[in-house]
């Protein structure tokens, strides 16, 4: 890599002489070593699902979760380093709360989105700080109807139809665009979900992982929730048979 | 040596997005005496190899009381440790006061792991040099958590940290499936068996090398322990009778612990010799 | 935006870290100066107020009503004022006093359901810890000589406990199996203690739903700040509900005997 000994490449508030920023081009490659997580808009909601690797059989399956809940209905899961998923997780809350303080109502993702890329942002400017090593994928059914967006460590946010961070993204995108985002239900996205997730998974490279999926929409009265369990169990095996008939 | 110039800052990621001084905090961690936990449907318990730098010192302490219904024992910086702890009991008095309820011990470890990521992403910090393994009950249960420098934090069935940890993690990797119907003394007897792992050849587990941490109703062996079960730290003569209940090393160990009415399963026997790394 | 990284990446509130365990001892304030703090005077009484609001135990749970007058003085100004306000899953607050603050009680208070919910961890605030932080907040405001001027029932439900309990503008709480704020507290509190006494396990839905609605007619002839409108709330192991605004049925025949209140015949 051209990068490396230049000493451009050691600081967010350095640029290179072709004007990259090195810093956060390697806070991405944190994002691109985690386990795939995707988000779905659907014609009546949001669904997430992440591929969570359990490093030890010793952990304790459903907890330490991936995805979290930001506002009732706001969603978001994160690819990179799990401790910063958890920083931006509590600053997207505060900035939910803050909206809500101030314009005493729920607040529309796109806004949350915007405010989170700002902060993410003022993280690249500075050489007392580093970059943020995750990508946010956010989802949240709002006054404007579902939506979904993706947070970079650069700190640029854009809104999705579908949308895949991680170690898996390459394929989980091609995997996405074959669906009919426009016209699939909540109930069929988690199906999908689960199987591309299955599918993106390295059997070969990687270790153990676990399946962590939730959902926004109508079935949810337009909360964030975790899938329950009988249609989670439904899309998981149905996810694994998929996958024998793919190889 | 070689030297790479992405490790002496943890605002600088490598070019692979690693974290070289986030890593070496873990290393400090790997630098304390070994700390065990473990969970089982009624109990999680704490068991802790205590250091002493020569025979007219004192043994290190190893383990802290956060609150009645919560404890930690810790590999690394003890002074991090004493930092850290009093921020947890700090929150949980808050808890306290402010809702009346005890704090659910997931959110407690929640909030120092977040505490923890600030250092891994400011320059002029560092990391903490210090990992804890926290035991409590809440109205979900017994739990027992994992906190480590880079601020990330998880729940387990049982975990070893510091050094040598990974022989005990061996053993309890082995075993986990059956704690969860386990009986508070062979819990113990489990947990002291791997911390046990942990040991140089030529030392053993002593009633002065070793402390043991409970949260749950008493065992037979302790007394005016209230029924509610808090948080104990037990060190001393208190536990030589655990010590005791201990199958030695040499002879070949049963898969579990013997019920008294049951016979162990013949030729089960050496799967439990572990050999030290 | 903040633009000072020192600031970043810990909470807002400095109540998280009394002692400041974060290293860096000063922190440059950001925020918006107060030029006029010092002449700033503190709330010295309530202005739309809400009258009494009762509440019993019974045998599924608590029962809370409150009629749906906020008053501007002695005008009756606000006709369909809701004063009960559910929180979470098992609890529902009554609250007379300053309707103002009281709606911004409820804001805190679903701002504090709110991060609960977000916490996904299975953990909940029940009727208990929900008095009890009323009563921190309202403790803590009467300290710094501005009160938020409610007298608030809790009731609540959880875990197949019942709970019923008072705070008001001084922090002060208590505890009864029937409760009343307000000019009730005068009128309406005696009759609900000798129904409700020793009956709050018998008690059916339909009898403590009499007691209500007889105490709140007794208030609605007596109290020159009530209206013969109001909710009554349940909450049970099936969770809370407040019901529509009933009318009260009152009869006035005796009055026309009472020189000033019908046409005057001399």
């Amino acid at each position: 890599m051209t990068s490396i000994g230049t000493g451009y490449d050691l600081s967010a508030s350095t640029y290179s002489p072709d004007g990259r920023i090195f810093q956060v081009e390697y806070a991405n490659k944190a994002v691109e070593n985690s386990g795939t997580a995707i988000g779905i808009r659907c014609k009546d909601g949001i669904v997430l699902a992440v591929e969570k690797l359990v490093h030890s059989k010793l952990l304790v399956p459903g907890v330490n979760r991936r995805i979290q809940t930001i506002d009732k209905h706001i969603g978001l899961a994160t690819a990179g380093l799990q401790a910063d998923g958890r920083h931006i997780s509590n600053r997207a809350r505060d900035e939910a709360g803050n909206y809500r303080d101030t314009y005493r109502s729920p607040p529309p993702l796109k806004t949350l989105a915007g405010r989170l890329g700002l902060y993410v942002q003022a993280y690249t400017l500075y050489s007392s700080v580093r970059p943020f090593g995750i990508s946010t994928i956010l989802g949240a059914v709002d006054k404007y109807g579902p939506s979904l967006y993706v947070v970079e460590p650069s700190g640029v946010f854009f809104g999705y139809n579908g949308a895949a961070v991680g170690k898996g993204r390459q394929l989980a995108k091609t995997e996405l665009e074959k669906l009919k985002l426009s016209e699939i239900s909540t109930r069929e996205a988690v199906i999908e979900a689960a199987r591309i997730i299955y599918l993106v998974h390295d059997d070969a490279k990687e270790k153990e992982f676990e399946l962590e999926m939730s959902w926004i929409g109508d079935e949810t009265n337009g909360v964030h929730l975790p899938v329950p369990k009988e249609l989670f169990d439904e899309a998981e095996s149905k996810a694994k048979a998929a996958l024998e008939n793919f190889e | 040596m070689f030297r790479n110039t992405y490790d002496s800052d943890n605002t600088v990621f490598s070019p692979q997005g690693r974290l070289h001084q986030v890593e070496y905090a873990l290393e400090a961690v790997k630098q304390g005496s070994a700390a065990v936990g473990l969970r089982s449907k009624t109990h999680s318990i704490l068991l802790a190899l205590k250091r002493s730098t020569g025979e007219l010192a004192s043994y290190q302490q190893k383990m802290f009381r956060i609150d009645d219904h919560i404890g930690i024992a810790i590999a690394g910086l003890t002074s991090d440790a004493r930092v850290l702890s009093n921020f947890m009991r700090q929150q949980a008095m808050s808890s306290k006061m402010v809702f009346n309820r005890p704090v659910p011990v997931n959110r407690l470890v929640s909030a120092i792991a977040d505490k923890a990521q600030v250092n891994t992403q400011e320059y002029g910090r560092r990391p903490y040099g210090v990992g804890f393994l926290v035991i409590g009950q809440d109205q979900s249960g017994p739990h027992l958590y994992e906190f480590s420098p880079s601020g990330n934090s998880y729940e387990y069935y049982a975990m070893s940290i510091g050094a040598r940890s990974q022989s005990a993690k061996t053993y309890l990797e082995k075993h986990y499936e059956s704690f969860a119907d386990c009986s508070l003394e062979d819990l113990i007897r489990h947990g002291l068996h791997a911390l046990r792992e942990t040991l140089q050849q030529d030392k053993d587990l002593t009633v002065n090398n070793t402390s043991i941490g409970i949260v749950g109703s008493a065992s037979e062996h302790e007394k005016s322990v209230p029924p509610t079960g808090p948080f104990r730290i037990l060190e001393g003569d208190k536990i030589d009778v655990f010590l005791k209940s201990m199958v030695p090393k040499e002879v070949a160990e049963p898969v579990a612990p013997p019920p008294a009415d049951a016979p162990a399963a013949p030729g089960a026997g050496d799967e439990d010799v572990q050999m030290a790394e | 935006m903040d633009h000072f990284p020192t600031n970043w990446g810990r909470p807002r509130n400095d109540a998280h870290d009394a002692y400041g365990t974060y290293p860096i001892a000063e922190r440059p304030y950001n925020g918006p100066k107060d030029s006029f703090s010092e002449g700033v005077q503190h709330t010295q009484q309530p202005i739309v107020t809400g009258t009494s609001v009762l509440a019993i135990k019974y045998k599924d749970g608590i029962m809370m009503a409150a009629d749906n007058l906020a008053s501007y003085g002695s005008l009756a100004r606000f006709k369909d004022v809701q004063r009960l306000h559910t929180v979470g899953n098992h609890t529902v607050i009554g609250a007379g006093g300053d309707m103002s603050d009281f709606q911004y009680i409820q804001n805190i208070l679903d701002e504090l359901i709110i991060d609960e919910f977000t916490a996904q961890d299975g953990h909940s605030l029940g009727p208990a810890e929900i008095h009890e932080y009323l009563a921190q907040v309202l403790y803590a405001r009467r300290s710094k000589m501005d009160p938020l001027w409610n007298s608030l029932l809790v009731g609540g439900f959880k875990d197949g406990k019942k709970f019923l309990a008072y705070v008001d503008l001084l922090g002060t709480t208590y505890s009864a199996s029937t409760l009343a704020t307000g000019y009730g507290a005068y009128i309406a509190q005696p009759l609900l203690r000798s129904a409700v006494e020793n009956n709050e396990d018998t008690l059916t839905e339909e009898a403590a739903r009499k007691i209500i609605e007889d105490s709140m007619r007794v208030l609605f002839y007596r109290d020159a700040r009530s209206i013969n409108k109001y909710q009554i709330a349940t909450i049970t192991a099936a969770g809370t509900s407040i019901s529509e605004s009933n009318h009260l049925e009152t009869s006035w025949d005796f009055a026309e005997g009472i020189r000033g209140y019908g046409a005057q015949t001399q």
